[in-house]
């Protein structure tokens, strides 16, 4: 009985959103701001276990590592956000944090320039690769915005669209594929999981 | 003096992590642990920052009573009572708070997400309508994509369909990926280095 009522429930709150395919209504508004609230909620446990147990409360009070309160105080800081006289403490542990910004630029320099450059760089031995190195060049031909795409140069350019546009469309077909899968889902939910489900109970 | 000293911290600390990149000595690397571990330890308070954010917003609008605000009731009361059914039953499997994760907010998230399909079908309409090279190129290989996955593709259209789909994804969708992260690569080195030479500071905000 209690699986019956908690699949309702599910299903209440699938059609309160589904209810906005037909316009916007109050059903869909209470689904909605109940969707951000619980979202919300759902993660600050999740965060208190994975995070603030792990990283403050276990070092510092089961471990001793007392070091680890300076840490704790600066985070605390952040909740001066929203005062406007002691706004400038919040922007600490932000400067603290944005230090690890001096790593990303070799490591960005590494995994998104060098190893992209490294896969085109391959000898062209037959058609795709050609069409790949053609491919690539003229898409980085497209966003050198330093010369105007007119010409000879905007014919190129052109090029380098027409590929962004197939993998736009490739990406757009794998969306359009998980979005269907999840609305399968949904819709299997509601006739087999809620519907027969319901029927199967009171009948027997 | 208020900016200059997080931009002094922020300054020192992307030098001293962009050397570690390259002489991972000793010195440098239980430097980077220690900090490592500081900043585990900051991480978990800009979760305050969102419930305060939340809380505050929502409540000035109940305050104000402004359009509906009977709405905001419902965002701040899903809010701690979630909240709170985690941490008095706890968040193992069979608690109230898994319950509402099960019942109430993975219900509501797929069917959000499965609303889209409607809204990327109606998308591609309008796209298909512009009647543009650009746009009808796009769609057609969105078209292959979709039926190069699914059984009634092969069905419809013969085995060459799956040829078809993966020389789109081999080819022009490997040159097209690999020329944007070029550019997002490129991108992000350019912008940490402007953060990192106190260029980019908009991360400070814009008060004194």
């Amino acid at each position: 009985m209690f699986e019956i009522f908690s699949n309702w429930v599910a299903a209440f709150f699938t059609l309160c959103i589904f209810s906005f395919l037909y316009k916007d209504n109050p059903f869909y508004r209470f689904a909605e701001h109940l969707f951000v609230g619980v979202s919300m909620g759902y993660a600050i446990p999740l965060t208190w276990n994975a995070s603030m147990i792990p990283n403050v409360y276990r070092p510092i009070f089961l471990q001793h590592r007392f070091e680890l309160i300076f840490p704790a105080l600066l985070g605390a800081l952040y909740i001066f956000t929203f005062n406007r006289k002691l706004n400038w403490l919040s922007k600490f542990p932000i400067a603290f944090g944005m230090g690890l910004v001096g790593m990303g630029v070799p490591m960005s320099m590494n995994a998104g320039v060098l190893v992209q450059m490294r896969g085109a760089m391959i000898p062209i031995q037959d058609i795709n690769t050609f069409l790949v190195w053609v491919g690539t060049v003229t898409i980085l031909l497209y966003f050198f915005f330093s010369k105007a795409h007119t010409g000879a140069y905007g014919k190129i350019v052109k090029v380098g669209i027409w590929y962004m546009m197939l993998g736009f469309g490739a990406s757009f077909g794998y969306t359009v594929m998980a979005r269907i899968s999840l609305l399968i889902g949904r819709i299997q939910f509601l006739v087999i999981d809620v519907v027969q489900n319901t029927i199967r109970f009171f009948g027997s | 003096m208020k900016r200059t000293i997080p931009l002094i911290i922020v300054i020192t600390l992307c030098f001293l992590f962009a050397a570690h990149t390259f002489i991972p000595h000793k010195i440098s690397q239980d430097f980077f642990d220690w900090y490592l571990d500081w900043v585990r330890a900051i991480a978990p308070f800009s979760v305050v920052l969102g419930i305060m954010s939340m809380t505050m917003n929502h409540s000035a609008r109940i305050q104000r009573k402004t359009p509906n605000w009977h709405y905001s009731i419902v965002t701040l009361v899903g809010l701690y009572f979630t909240a709170a059914a985690g941490f008095i039953w706890g968040t193992q499997e069979g608690t109230p708070y898994m319950w509402i994760f099960r019942n109430v907010q993975m219900p509501m998230g797929a069917t959000m997400f499965a609303l889209l399909a409607f809204y990327i079908a109606s998308a591609a309409y309008k796209a298909f309508r512009a009647r543009s090279a650009e746009a009808t190129v796009l769609l057609l290989a969105a078209i292959v994509v979709m039926f190069g996955q699914v059984p009634i593709g092969v069905q419809m259209f013969g085995e060459g369909i799956l040829d078809v789909t993966q020389w789109i994804l081999d080819v022009p969708n490997l040159a097209s990926k690999r020329g944007i992260a070029l550019g997002v690569g490129l991108g992000m080195v350019a912008t940490s280095l402007r953060i990192m030479l106190g260029i980019e500071r908009t991360y400070l905000g814009g008060g004194q």
